[in-house]
């Protein structure tokens, strides 16, 4: 289980997260919406390990959280930074010799969901196939919990439809947990089990998806709409 | 294709009537084996969780039953579709018929106008 209790963060005297307390259930798959410069992205990578907060405890297990969490937890960022010489199977043994939990077969199995040839070289990929390759190394790990910064921004319809198919087919809900940044919120909304709404640095709402239309009759977005009214 | 879905209803409920809708049309008969819950929830392009909790609630209605190792399949219980069916049909009209009293019509106004369409399409 990951915990933040009272995290924040400084940049150059701007507070990006102020006091988010949060707990990550196991087996969920959540999402983290909110506007630019909310703190979306600076959450995942203190979950990541990736940057120290300023204050407040983030902890795995009770642990607290470090790089090596990164052996337990696989975060894809929001951009592309694979060695473009790479055919895309030469990555997959990069990854392999990387990540011990990285499966071989696994991954060649979300490639092949995916549609994409483990011969082409990275440089020669459109950016949606590209896209396609990151969620199928970032899968291909059997990770306990999967970090995803806006897995579907700046990607087509076709691409963000595959890619959200392959997160359904190569999660296990029994005992992974996927937390995604995203602005898509239409279109992840069937996705998701709960969303997270942020705030300036603060969390304002953690709710279920389904509980949301149960009790105010409406999607997330029209829910996150009123939200923003509520407490501008 | 992912399926499209109305923002006033919760998914899995939206999913529920989708399955009883392809019973009630006979797309899926009666005894048909369904896909497992991964299969359609990547089909649907939703969830996994709450495709489960569609499953969990149909069989729960008796409308489907899980075979043990084999995965979900329709009710072979002809009374229970016919039943299905019914429920259906009562739903459709009770949503109808609030809409015309909002409205201020009378049932006899709307029954004129039903037999009228269902004549003229004869």
């Amino acid at each position: 289980m990951i915990k933040l209790q009272g995290i924040s963060k400084k940049y150059g005297g701007k507070c990006v997260l102020d006091q988010v307390t949060l707990e990550l259930p196991k087996g969920k798959i959540i999402g983290l919406v909110g506007e630019n410069g909310s703190g979306k992205s600076t959450v995942l990578k203190v979950i990541a390990g990736l940057l120290t907060p300023d204050e407040g405890r983030a902890t795995y297990n009770g642990e607290p959280i470090t790089r090596n969490i990164a052996a337990h937890l696989a975060y894809m960022s929001d951009t592309d930074e694979f060695y473009l010489y790479f055919k895309v199977g030469q990555l997959f043994d990069y990854y392999a010799s990387q990540f011990e939990d990285f499966d071989l077969i696994k991954a060649k199995e979300i490639a092949q969901f995916l549609n994409i040839s483990l011969d082409t070289r990275m440089k020669n990929l459109s950016k949606g196939n590209r896209g396609r390759v990151k969620i199928a190394v970032t899968l291909g790990r059997e990770a306990d919990y999967y970090l995803l910064d806006e897995p579907f921004s700046g990607l087509d319809p076709m691409v963000r439809e595959d890619i959200a198919k392959g997160l359904i087919r190569f999660t296990d809900p029994e005992r992974q947990t996927v937390l995604m940044s995203t602005h898509e919120i239409k279109e992840v909304e069937p996705l998701l089990d709960e969303i997270i709404v942020l705030r300036q640095g603060k969390i304002i709402a953690m709710e279920p998806i389904d509980e949301i239309r149960d009790m105010y009759g409406m999607d997330a977005t029209s829910w996150m709409v009123s939200l923003f009214k509520e407490k501008a | 294709m992912s399926i499209e879905f109305s923002p006033d209803k919760p998914i899995y409920q939206q999913l529920i009537d989708r399955i009883m809708g392809d019973i009630i049309r006979g797309n899926l008969k009666s005894g048909e084996k369904l896909p497992s819950v991964r299969e359609y929830a990547v089909e649907a392009g939703v969830n996994a969780n709450t495709m489960q909790r569609v499953y969990k609630e149909l069989e729960q209605m008796e409308i489907t039953e899980t075979r043990r190792g084999q995965g979900s399949f329709v009710t072979e219980n002809e009374e229970r579709i016919a039943a299905l069916r019914h429920e259906m049909k009562e739903q459709l009209v009770t949503t109808f018929l609030q809409s015309v009293e909002a409205f201020g019509f009378t049932r006899d106004e709307m029954v004129k106008v039903l037999m009228e369409r269902s004549g003229s399409d004869d």
